[in-house]
């Protein structure tokens, strides 16, 4: 155990990459929104944003649709994982993580070769008649390549909320009258709640903000708040008092439905405590 | 007495990767009873319990409750509550609604909950203590949680596996005739799992000694410790010591180059048998007055009296006296002939 004075001392190198790298830069972000061009101060970029509410509406939707299909996927696999004896869960997990290894650009890459009009799906889908569908470019698009990418992000936090959750509870419920769907609403949900909520922040967060996802699955008709920052600094409309506002007010938004989910994570340690 | 049967065993074989933990088990247990299985650890005491209790479905063989055939039905299905090793306690509720689980599942009245939940926390000394979390109350405290809570469905087999193990000594007696108490008043079946001989000699109305998933010997505790049928069991439960013999005739048996009167019969004549002496039952006198005579090897104070070791031709004795010899010295031993117990090596 360190001492609390030498603890103090250990925190010392990420409080200056904390004040240098994130503080600063949030400073200037909330300078570059709070003025115009010209560096006097206005509320005009954050009143413009009004303008751009349908776009910040889908990129809420399209993140929360994602988030609860990775929870529904990963809850199964993350109760699984734990229940398998300690060297499988190594090789599974490492299962589980390998996608995350490849470049994340070229694995949205390869999402996009398989969902083109003529791509390998429809390709086979045609072997057997139907189709070809239309894939590429749709919202459905995005919210796969959201799934697919953070998936891993859930899995990893359930499966580690579950590992403690001891096999003699499980049985304990089934003594006494549980039937399966009985256990996983009255024991496992509310015993994973922790991981549930680590795992709904880490999917909602990155999906919430992902520009590069909608940009090459969703073509031009799906952009999202990502896109619509990135265009202001990068873009042809380019104007940096405007996407720092944009980045400010969506900043807000998840921080305020983070405290949601965290208010439930508390409550649920709550009782685990 | 075969009409109070509540669960029977017929025959159950269970594997695990292919290997036998119950190999062709058949049991029968009475109604209202105190039933301990004893055994060492991998016996299959907690296997026979978990086949019971229905988390573990046998390879072949039947489990009846009641005369039914209970095989496919899953363990919320069954009359049957276990408390667990760990306590098994649910973490996220408190001390009222870990025992108030089974009943909100049944969804009764609320006022019906709350007056059976804390007639049931009476019950095992835990008034008061509704509100608290499980994880504040002490092992004592968590061990009478986990009973209320499976007491509270009015099951008509209370499943115990290894309850107290957890708990320190003064503890673990005192919880003993605890649950003795409780399944008198509540007047249900007990079937109760453990390593410890004393714990199954207390409590028990039937023992049933177990190893290398078969049953080795069912009884009275009187008759599991006075009346070994093989040296396992006789080993298994307390001290004792195992000598070969001849039996002469009825009543006649040789062993350590002397005769001696016994109360066993019906043995060929001359029969090569193993004698089973508990070691409180060997009387030391005088070297010149004893029917045998040993030297002392070593003597080890035990509390109550203390144990000492005889050579004897080669034969380790052990002996309780509650007087000691001196190492090094010649004591003679006389056995009485109720003290002797025979078993005939084919039961082996």
């Amino acid at each position: 155990m360190l001492r609390s004075k030498t603890s103090r001392w250990a925190a010392a190198p990420y409080l200056v990459w904390m004040g240098v790298f994130i503080v600063v830069p949030l400073v200037i972000v909330i300078y570059y929104a709070m003025t115009n061009a010209d560096g006097t101060f206005t509320l005009d970029n954050l009143a413009q944003i009004g303008r751009y509410s349908s776009v910040f509406a889908r990129s809420l939707i399209l993140a929360a649709e994602a988030t609860v299909i990775c929870l529904i996927l990963a809850f199964p696999v993350g109760y699984t994982l734990s229940r398998l004896r300690a060297n499988k869960q190594h090789i599974m997990l490492m299962l589980v993580m390998l996608p995350m290894w490849m470049n994340f650009l070229l694995r949205t890459y390869a999402w996009m070769t398989l969902l083109e009009n003529n791509g390998l799906i429809n390709r086979l889908f045609g072997l057997f008649g139907v189709g070809p569908f239309h894939m590429i470019n749709t919202a459905g698009a995005v919210v796969l390549g959201m799934v697919y990418n953070y998936l891993p992000y859930m899995i990893l936090p359930l499966y580690t909320a579950m590992t403690k959750i001891d096999d003699s509870i499980v049985e304990a419920a089934q003594d006494l009258g549980c039937n399966t769907g009985k256990i996983l609403l009255r024991i496992l949900i509310p015993l994973s709640g922790p991981g549930i909520a680590t795992g709904i922040t880490m999917v909602f967060v990155p999906s919430v903000s992902t520009f590069i996802i909608s940009r090459m699955l969703g073509g031009g008709s799906n952009l999202l708040i990502g896109d619509l920052i990135e265009l202001q600094f990068l873009g042809n409309s380019y104007n940096l008092n405007l996407g720092s506002a944009m980045s400010l007010v969506l900043m807000v938004i998840v921080l305020v439905l983070m405290s949601f989910t965290s208010s439930f994570d508390e409550s649920e340690m709550e009782g685990v405590m | 007495m075969n009409e109070n049967l509540i669960v029977s065993l017929k025959d159950i074989v269970v594997e695990f990767d292919g290997e036998k933990v119950l190999d062709g088990l058949s049991l029968d247990i009475h109604d209202k009873e105190f039933v301990t299985f004893l055994g060492p650890s991998g016996c299959g005491k907690t296997t026979t319990l978990r086949v019971i209790a229905g988390f573990i479905t046998p390879k072949s063989g039947n489990v009846f409750f009641d005369g039914k055939d209970i095989a496919d039905l899953p363990p919320y299905k069954r009359q049957v509550n276990t408390v667990f090793q760990k306590y098994a306690l649910f973490p996220h509720l408190n001390v009222f609604e870990n025992v108030a689980f089974a009943l909100r599942l049944k969804k009764l009245p609320e006022e019906e909950i709350k007056s059976k939940v804390l007639r049931m926390l009476e019950i095992v000394g835990l008034k008061g203590y509704e509100r608290r979390h499980v994880n504040q109350l002490s092992g004592g405290q968590q061990q009478r949680v986990a009973i209320a809570r499976s007491l509270i469905n009015q099951p008509r087999v209370l499943l115990l596996d290894e309850p107290l193990g957890a708990l320190d000594l003064k503890l673990r007696k005192q919880m003993q005739l605890e649950l003795k108490r409780l399944q008198r008043e509540l007047n249900i079946t007990f079937i109760y799992v453990t390593h410890d001989q004393e714990e199954a000699l207390t409590m028990s109305d039937t023992v049933v000694v177990m190893n290398g998933g078969k049953i080795q010997q069912i009884g009275t505790p009187e008759d599991i410790y006075n009346e070994p049928c093989n040296p396992f069991v006789a080993r298994f439960i307390g001290d004792s010591n195992i000598i070969d013999g001849v039996m002469l005739k009825d009543y006649l048996v040789s062993f350590g180059g002397s005769e001696f009167k016994c109360v066993d019969k019906g043995f060929k004549r001359d029969e090569s048998v193993q004698v089973v002496i508990r070691p409180e039952d060997v009387e030391i006198v005088p070297p010149e007055q004893g029917a045998l005579v040993g030297r002392v090897r070593d003597v080890i104070f035990k509390g109550v009296h203390f144990e000492m070791h005889v050579d004897m031709e080669g034969y380790e004795w052990i002996i309780h006296s509650t007087q000691a010899s001196k190492p090094g010295e010649l004591v003679g031993m006389n056995i009485g002939p109720d003290e002797i117990h025979i078993m005939s090596r084919s039961e082996v």
